[in-house]
């Protein structure tokens, strides 16, 4: 459908693109008698930044939550690095590289920012329960190796000011880099973000494009997201895949998508048979 | 020439005095930094590897003798030892303020020819590299933080740690030591710009004799040790900033810290707890602020507690604190509001180990000084400039006031010219200003008084000296009497309720003033007593804010009557502005300070209406919204006549 399907190439900013990490094939999820994705293909490559956008009720949020195991899709296949993914639960995608923000924040609002992050640390925690209640041995020194993780992270996303502060106490902004903090926390391969702009001012939008693209490039992390944000998701993305109602209406780069008839249609409201 | 001492014991530069304490504190902790959650600390012994080893780096560079290298970024303690590698190489350092803009730095870079930068990151080279056209000079830079940098063409661009790699495995050691041996006391130390509020920034070059005699004779008047801690936290190009982080430090041997970013100043400085520290008075009164908003939200009990205690301390503390005779009932309930209430203050403010605390800048309110000396922080007043090393005057231990700015600094002399102007001599008198001849011979004069271009006096009695104004405002009354807007001016602005304040009198027979309301603290007035109002300018008319702003004046002017001297500058009649004194307006410049001409020009009715004796003057102003638009606003002004007060005379003792 594109000429970048298929990755191994060099972005125009000099990022290198690698293969094809995930494949999404004819992916089917239904609710009872709802179709919310109808047989939807795309993939995912290596060290990209890959958007997905539509309307509201396109299947957005359900897509990302096929791909982090949350649903299972009643017909098609995941492949992950090459391998037909079988049927999972959250946790072992998540031990698989997989990480994701939410929509709305889903942080621990009574513990601190410190806390939460380390939270995303679970993954590689292997000390067991009373190894870690009696902290000796293996668990104190598997705490330091993650704390050391965490702390690089912290000052990455330069939030060591509110390092100790509750969650709780925090504005929307700040909240919304906490979250992202513990999904990168868990040191993904594939990070799934989830609308990391929605409801942030100009400024804070900018600080959260910076980082997304920080985060890509620094750690070559491969990044899908979710954003309403059509600036955002034009600058941000090598690829876009476009949903409306379920569907696939557009799958290319961010000008083939632009000039696409259906993704123009679809947003500027066209009436639907 | 006062230029008569010797460096003691051959310490005349900074790199032999690293030397020095390498010896002597090899193991004692030199440069301590916050870094990923965790105090990371060198000792003197790891400090001069490092520098070592960036010097040599440096040499790989190809930097030579008497180059320019410019130091960007905030402190960090790679960037101090930055300072050090290029003095010994030969080279002079030339750190810049973070925050300029591409533009500004460009101009600093271009008058210096700096060949080298060292930068701290993405951004710092960013904004050298947008003005890099205008810049052929500048061959190569260093960063420190590899962040977002992996991208960029690095065939002029070196990463800090790779530098010092390179100068570790190919650095001509024989050259970096021949080198290193050459300078003398009279060769450059550093060259800093000033900041230019008044046209284009100067560079001040300082030598080493100038860093190290102050250095030296600072440390000795403040006893300070190499057990000492600082927080360094000030812009790295500010003049005080060298002498506390690097002069002082390398003399004395003690501490540097440095904060992990700038927001977590304060807790890492609660973390530190240093010993001896400066703060402009604006950090003083945001801290201030902060306490009593949280005062505000305690429990009653402990508001009673915090307010009562606070009473007993204004009335002891700074007595304590002075050494002077304090009853021993009153002695003993200080002790135990230290216990309960002060020592738990100092904790939360970071203060709890200051031994020796600074304030300089601008003027600093009576009770905002008196609330920290009560508390127990020997906080103290000094007068300084770039072009001076810093210390003018200081105010010793056990003679500290908040209206004074101390005495001559060891090895400073003053001297006051006829119209008021306080010049100063001393070993840390600059050397020149850098490619500016015209400016170092108007600002030194052959004998090496320099002119501080403030106006001030010498109390009798004391020996403080006291800085009345900018000599250019100081003039004259219809009487010939002093006058001195500034002065009565800041005495205004003590008082919350007063945003700004403007003094008129220069050739009159008595002063008027032009005053602002602070909207927070009257609004917040307002509520509270149920007074409502739609508008600023009805709040800054409503009778009972007028009679409150009288008051103020009223104070004001019993203050200023007790100084003989300036007696005259007691405020006759003055009126509450209807409109808030602002930038866009030009009123203020674009750092807040009174444009006194226009303002003058502008409200040029109002202020005759000041002098004709009229009770109401009916104006209207032209104002500028924020989005650029233009408006006026109409207004009926109540002046007001002040109460003024017979000059005290000073008792026959």
């Amino acid at each position: 459908m594109n000429a970048l399907t298929g990755g191994n190439y060099t972005t125009a900013d000099g990022r290198k693109i690698g293969n094809t990490m995930m494949e999404m094939k004819n992916i089917t999820l239904r609710f009872g008698g709802v179709v919310a994705i109808k047989d939807i293909s795309f993939d995912i490559n290596e060290g990209e930044i890959r958007a997905i956008i539509g309307p509201n009720g396109a299947g957005k949020s359900s897509m990302l939550n096929v791909i982090s195991g949350f649903y299972n899709p009643q017909e098609g296949e995941v492949w992950f690095h090459g391998k037909k993914r079988p049927q999972m639960r959250p946790y072992q995608v998540a031990r698989q590289g997989i990480a994701r923000t939410f929509q709305n924040i889903a942080l621990f609002e009574g513990m601190s920012v410190l806390d939460n992050v380390m939270t995303g640390r679970l993954t590689h925690m292997k000390s067991g329960m009373l190894s870690q209640m009696i902290w000796k041995g293996k668990a104190e020194k598997e705490e330091t190796e993650n704390r050391e993780v965490v702390e690089k992270i912290i000052d990455f996303l330069e939030i060591q000011a509110i390092r100790k502060t509750p969650v709780g106490r925090l504005p929307y902004g700040l909240k919304k880099r906490v979250e992202l903090a513990r999904a990168l926390a868990a040191e993904p391969k594939l990070l799934l973000l989830d609308e990391p702009m929605a409801g942030m001012n100009v400024e804070e939008k900018e600080d959260m494009s910076r980082f997304i693209l920080d985060v890509n490039d620094e750690f070559g992390t491969t990044i899908a997201l979710i954003e309403h944000d059509m600036g955002v998701v034009m600058d941000l993305s090598d690829r876009v895949v476009v949903m409306d109602y379920g569907k696939k209406i557009g799958d290319g780069t961010p000008d083939e998508v632009r000039n696409n008839q259906e993704v123009i249609d679809a947003y500027l409201g066209v009436a639907h048979d | 020439m006062v230029h008569a001492t010797t460096a003691s014991a051959g310490l005349d530069t900074i790199p032999r005095l690293l030397a020095r304490n390498v010896a002597k504190y090899g193991d004692k902790p030199a440069y301590r930094e916050k870094e990923f959650g965790i105090w990371q600390t060198w000792t003197w012994a790891e400090v001069a590897e490092e520098i070592e080893a960036l010097a040599l780096g440096l040499l790989t560079l190809g930097v030579n003798e008497g180059d320019h290298i410019a130091i960007i970024g905030r402190n960090r303690p790679y960037l101090y030892w930055s300072f050090v590698a290029a003095e010994m190489v030969g080279a002079i350092p030339v750190p810049l303020y973070q925050d300029a803009v591409a533009e500004e730095l460009a101009y600093v870079l271009d008058h210096c020819g700096a060949r080298f930068v060292i930068a701290q990151d993405q951004e710092q080279v960013d904004k050298v590299f947008e003005v890099h056209d205008q810049l052929p000079g500048i061959e190569h830079m260093v960063y420190l933080d590899p962040r977002g940098m992996r991208k960029y063409d690095h065939s002029a661009l070196t990463k800090y740690q790779v530098l010092q790699e390179k100068g570790r495995a190919d650095g001509d050691r024989a050259e970096l030591n021949r080198r290193r041996d050459k300078p003398t006391y009279d060769d450059t130390c550093v060259m800093l710009y000033t900041s230019g509020t008044t046209g284009k920034p100067k560079g001040v070059v300082l030598s080493n004799r100038n860093i190290i005699e102050t250095s030296k004779a600072s440390s000795e008047f403040d006893d300070l040790r190499a057990e000492d801690e600082i927080l360094a936290y000030l812009p790295m190009a500010w003049v005080g900033d060298f002498i506390f982080s690097i002069g002082q430090a390398f003399w004395t041997g003690f501490c540097v810290n440095c904060p992990e970013s700038p927001a977590t100043m304060h807790s890492d400085l609660r973390e530190i707890g240093p010993t001896y520290y400066f703060a402009p008075p604006r950090v003083f009164e945001t801290q201030l602020t902060d306490v009593m908003i949280r005062m505000e939200d305690a429990s009653r009990f402990k508001k009673w507690l915090f307010h009562h205690f606070m009473a007993h301390a204004k009335k002891v503390g700074p007595d304590l604190l002075d050494g002077k005779p304090v009853g021993f009932g009153d002695k003993l309930k200080y002790q135990l509001g230290e216990l309960m209430v002060y020592g738990p203050l100092k904790n939360t403010l970071g203060f709890s180990r200051v031994r020796v605390g600074y304030t300089a800048g601008e003027a600093i309110g009576p009770e905002i000084f008196d609330f920290y000396r009560s508390l127990g922080i020997n906080l103290k007043q000094l007068y300084g400039q770039t072009e001076a090393s810093v210390f003018i005057t200081q105010q010793p231990d056990g003679e500290v006031r908040s209206d004074t700015v101390g005495v001559p600094s060891p090895g400073v002399e003053l001297k006051i010219a006829d119209n008021g102007e306080v010049f100063y001599r001393s070993p840390g008198v600059f050397v020149r200003y850098f490619k500016n001849d015209e400016s170092t011979a108007s600002t030194k004069d052959a004998e090496g008084w320099v002119a501080t271009g403030d106006a001030g006096f010498i109390e009798e009695g004391s020996g403080h000296l006291r800085i009345i104004d900018r000599a250019k405002d100081v003039g004259k009354m219809a009487d010939g009497s002093l006058f001195a807007p500034k002065y009565v001016e800041n005495k205004l602005k003590f008082y919350p309720n007063v945003l700004e304040a403007v003094v008129f009198g220069s050739g009159k027979d008595y002063c008027t003033a032009f005053l602002n309301i602070d909207l927070t603290a009257v609004g917040n007035w307002a509520e509270r007593n149920n007074i409502a109002y739609s508008s600023y300018q009805e709040l800054a008319g409503h009778p009972e804010v007028l009679a409150t702003m009288q008051s103020h004046v009223e104070e004001v002017n019993a203050s200023v009557a007790e100084d003989p001297m300036l007696s005259g500058c007691q405020v006759h009649r003055f009126v509450v502005l209807h409109k808030q004194l602002d930038a866009d307006d030009g009123e203020l410049t674009r750092t807040l300070k009174v444009r006194r001409r226009i303002i003058e020009e502008k409200f040029a009715d109002i202020l005759e209406a000041l002098y004709d004796g009229s009770s109401n003057i009916s104006t209207e102003t032209e104002v500028t919204y924020e989005d650029g638009r233009k408006g006026s606003i109409k207004a009926t002004l109540e002046v007001r006549d002040a109460r003024v007060f017979e000059i005290r005379k000073v008792a026959a003792e």
